[in-house]
């Protein structure tokens, strides 16, 4: 066991952690976050994505040792119920999810591809999505409210 | 044509109450006191009330008092509901609380439903087969609670106010008078807090649909902010003061016996608090999740052989060759006869997969058990059953077990949330403390209830001028184990390694007649026959002379209710061997159909997905422009779901390209009627995600296994449709029947995906597939053949 200290969503945390143990259960576990979600622990589903330096990283597979102590935001670090992030409010105002348990991976996932290309064309959208699943196969809602987020979002939102 | 399902308990329900051993008479005098819970449910558990104890307080006295058991009415005026069918995804605790609002004419706001307690909400057995809304959302049961308490609010006013029942209206929880709006109360005033003691009343009469205000509007989602903000909180994400985390250890092949466990290998393990054993069932507990997932990858245990599995290459072969237990759906007794005589006979076999549910979070539950006192947090389709089978793997009475529903990932039928369930029990029994397990992926996907595979011969008998004369149905589909309902722990995984036996099977050769008239509830018969039991007729359409025979074999596989459990796979079978019929002679697919259709809503469907469609009205297949490069065509299959609970048709246009096989699916339109619409959005979203994964389990997935076990135990090797993929543009035409009672919704769409695109794909190519998935290969191979 190691002590590491974690920044997320702007917080900083302080946890014991053997360091082989993915940043999955630390965030779930130890700090009871509900946003990244175990989907499969074999980064093939990303229902556990969290953003790290703008990129959509997979938690399941990170080992907390490998941090290098950048910020990491989770779905609940974008926005709440009372004030969403205006992706979340594209996925809300859509109703683009049926069970919901796979929207983490599709938002985080999304978010870090219109962070860093502003106003992506429907094949960067479908290759960024290319490893996230929605077993509901809410697809169609999905995609109309990345488009309607990147459409609201000319200049590259980074908040 | 059978009546809709609108009786006041679905048959799961019936077998639920019926094997728990008790009544549901028994059940509406218990929970009369659910009054106490009102507008503060959450009391309940706070208080740390036993489970049973709830519902036991209050008894007395109060015989009969059934809509108690439903609703409740605070002083402030503000209503709890308390439903047995849950959300799973579908919408349905949206819709409930919109029905609600509606009957009691409250706003939407003013309204908590409870949902799935089994120390809460009456036993509505399971929340499956699309019966929420034939439940529900007719006469009976929630809906009847709230006309029934809307007429009970009018009574009480009637005399508070002296004005007579006739002249009083409801609106925004107050009574008032029409002459004199001065004269009002509200609900709160009325009744708030206190019981209503009366019985449902059946002929408490609910709101027209042409009179709704939020019944029937595209209400959104009212846990949807909450899941996109990652505020909500599944069964993933329950957290119980001393939890621990247990992993489950299953065996390395299917029929293994475990022969030692060697605890000294994970002794040392940091964490580690117990290896728990019983029977076959190996599991790890430890302080956290990630000790637990450590501990039991390094536990030793070993296990005899497996028992062996038959080649899947010739599995639908040895399912003809199995003993099995045989039914008749419909048997006329001249069919032979009728294809003796026939100016042309066609016959087709077409075979479907093992498929699994596959839900994108493994399945996860959190049990606290305490000697007699057990609370399980669990994403169960079932609460109620699920508490009985939790008693007996536990070996303790069930009045002392809670069930509390918590939303897992979409289930579309019996995934693992009911053996996980077991899975934490077992071990919080074992270490005295709460236990949160979530399996890992592989131990899911290896262990699952699996969708059925099938094999169906289709034979018809034409007459001269190519009507269908006689039909010829027989078909063939393994089981083993399934849901658990009240007292079967062993039809899943965990309470069979706990030394609990699947349901036994019972071969049964000849089949006897069909025993309760005509009941079409697996669409073994397809919709072009009468459907003549004795004196009545359930089918939908003209052929008399009908024969439909089914045979249940022995699987070596679990098998359970996935989402359109074998309608989709003889739908498929139906629908594709109709088009293959017109083919044959020549003539358009839907113009086909309609002649063989006498139910008015299942033409009507059928013609408004092909009119929307633009329908091109000609014989199958067009003329192929060529045999390489990308070909184009159109299919359309649809369906009397169940033989009573939903009407679908989908029309889909395809390409397919001829040099790799690859098939893309452009457009779905598709038509629904099931009856009157609680949320036109929410119906959209389930048209729209039923025909996707219909496309996903068409064209993708398959279950694979060796000699010893199951192979496809992640995303590589069971491969849905990932977001990635180009999918079809999925066009809803809703037809909203107010007069008629509401059906199911939910399972209709997926029943016709696979039929339409074979179809598309025979238009295309002029090469028919049979055998589902449709991957490359499998085209490739047929297109080489032409």
């Amino acid at each position: 066991m190691s002590v590491f200290t974690l920044t997320v969503n702007g917080r900083t945390h302080s946890v014991d952690v053997d360091p082989s143990t993915p940043l999955l259960y630390v965030l779930s576990d130890d700090l009871e976050l509900r946003g990244a979600k175990f989907g499969c622990g074999l980064a093939q589903c990303g229902s556990c994505t969290v953003n790290i330096k703008g990129q959509a990283v997979r938690s399941c597979v990170t080992a907390v040792g490998s941090l290098d102590g950048s910020e990491i935001t989770t779905l609940e670090g974008l926005g709440s119920p009372e004030a969403p992030h205006a992706i979340q409010q594209a996925f809300i105002d859509e109703q683009a999810m049926q069970c919901g348990f796979c929207i983490n991976g599709v938002i985080m996932t999304a978010k870090a591809l219109i962070d860093g290309t502003p106003n992506p064309t429907d094949a960067e959208i479908r290759q960024a999505m290319a490893t996230v699943l929605c077993r509901c196969a809410a697809h169609q809602r999905i995609f109309q409210a990345i488009r309607r987020y990147a459409q609201s979002n000319p200049t590259g939102r980074t908040a | 044509m059978t009546p809709p399902a609108t009786a006041s308990l679905t048959s799961d329900a019936r077998d639920a109450l019926a094997t728990a051993g008790f009544s549901r008479r028994e059940f509406l005098t218990r929970s009369g006191a659910l009054i106490v819970t009102f507008s503060a449910a959450g009391v309940v558990s706070n208080l740390g009330l036993g489970p049973g104890l709830a519902s036991a307080q209050g008894i007395n006295g109060s015989p009969g008092t059934a809509l108690d058991s439903w609703i409740a009415i605070a002083a402030d005026g503000r209503v709890t509901a308390y439903t047995g069918k849950c959300e799973f995804g579908q919408g349905l605790f949206t819709a409930q609380t919109q029905l609600i609002a509606e009957e009691l004419s409250v706003p939407l706001d003013r309204v908590r439903l409870i949902q799935c307690d089994t120390a809460l909400t009456p036993d509505q057995g399971t929340t499956s087969g699309a019966q929420s809304h034939p439940a529900n959302f007719n006469t009976t049961n929630l809906a009847l609670a709230g006309a029934t308490a809307r007429e009970a609010l009018v009574r009480l006013a009637s005399i508070r106010l002296g004005v007579p029942v006739d002249q009083l209206s409801t609106k925004d929880g107050i009574v008032s008078a029409a002459s004199d709006p001065a004269k009002s109360v509200s609900y709160g005033d009325l009744v708030g807090g206190r019981k209503f003691d009366v019985g449902l009343d059946a002929n408490a009469k609910r709101k027209h649909p042409s009179t709704w205000t939020v019944l029937g509007t595209p209400v959104k989602r009212l846990d949807i902010p909450a899941l996109a903000t990652g505020r909500f909180e599944f069964v993933h994400n329950v957290r119980v003061p001393g939890m621990l985390h247990g992993r489950v250890v299953r065996p390395p092949s299917v029929g293994a016996s475990l022969v030692s466990v060697d605890e000294s290998s994970v002794r040392d393990m940091p964490g580690l608090v117990k290896v728990v054993v019983r029977n076959n069932f190996v599991g790890v507990v430890a302080e956290k999740p990630w000790q637990a997932i450590q501990a039991a990858a390094g536990l030793k245990a070993t296990w005899s052989a497996g028992s062996g599995l038959p080649a899947q290459s010739t599995f639908h072969d040895r399912m003809r060759q199995s003993p099995s237990r045989d039914a008749f759906t419909v048997n006329s007794g001249d069919v032979d006869e009728q294809l003796a005589a026939a100016a042309q006979l066609v016959r087709a076999t077409y075979l479907y997969p093992y498929q699994m549910h596959a839900s994108i979070g493994s399945a996860c539950a959190v049990a606290d058990v305490r000697g007699e006192s057990v609370t399980l947090w669990s994403a169960t389709q079932a609460v109620h059953p699920l508490r009985n089978t939790t008693a007996r793997l536990l070996g303790i009475p069930p009045a002392g077990v809670r069930v509390v529903f918590k939303m897992g990932p979409g289930c579309y039928g019996v995934n693992g949330a009911d053996t996980v369930s077991y899975d934490a029990a077992l071990m919080s029994q074992s270490v005295g403390r709460p236990v949160r397990v979530q399996l890992a992926r592989q131990d899911e996907m290896a262990w699952e209830n699996y969708g059925l595979a099938y094999v169906v011969d289709q034979r018809v008998a034409l007459d001269a001028t190519g009507t269908i004369v006689a039909w010829d149905y027989e078909g063939w589909s393994p089981s083993r184990g399934g849901r658990p309902g009240g007292n079967t722990p062993g039809n899943v995984v965990t309470g069979f390694l706990a030394g609990f036996e699947p349901q036994p099977f019972t071969p049964r050769t000849p089949a006897p007649p069909p025993e309760r008239g005509f009941d079409n509830g697996s669409n073994t018969a397809p919709s072009y026959v009468t459907g003549c039991v004795g004196q009545e007729c359930g089918g939908c359409g003209v052929v008399k002379s009908e024969r439909v025979l089914n045979h249940t074999v022995e699987s070596p596989l679990f098998t359970g209710p996935l989402r359109s459990p074998a309608r989709l796979q003889n739908t498929f079978a139906h629908e594709c061997f109709m088009d293959e019929i017109a083919a044959r002679l020549e003539a358009d697919p839907v113009e086909y159909r309609l002649r063989h259709l006498r139910d008015s809503r299942l033409r009507n469907v059928l013609a408004a997905a092909a009119k929307t469609a633009g329908w091109d009205s000609r014989p199958s297949p067009r003329a192929v422009a060529g045999r390489a490069g990308v070909a184009t065509g159109r299919g359309v299959a649809c369906v009397l779901y169940e033989g009573d609970n939903g009407y679908c048709a989908n029309v889909t246009e395809l390409e397919v390209d001829q040099d790799t096989g690859v098939i893309t699916v452009k457009r779905c339109v598709v038509a629904m009627d099931s009856g009157p619409i609680s949320n036109p959005d929410g119906i959209r979203n389930q048209v729209e995600g039923g025909t996707l994964q219909g496309v996903s389990r068409t064209l993708l997935e398959e279950v694979t296994w060796d000699a010893e076990r199951v192979t496809s135990v992640d995303w590589r090797s069971y491969r849905p449709l990932y977001l990635g993929a180009v999918v079809p543009i999925v066009e809803s035409v809703l037809i909203n029947q107010t007069d008629v009672p509401a059906m199911g919704a939910g399972e209709t769409a997926v029943t016709v995906v696979a039929a339409a695109i074979g179809n598309a794909l025979f238009d295309a190519t002029g090469v028919r597939l049979r055998e589902i998935p449709f991957t490359p290969e499998r085209v490739k191979t047929a297109l080489a053949r032409r």
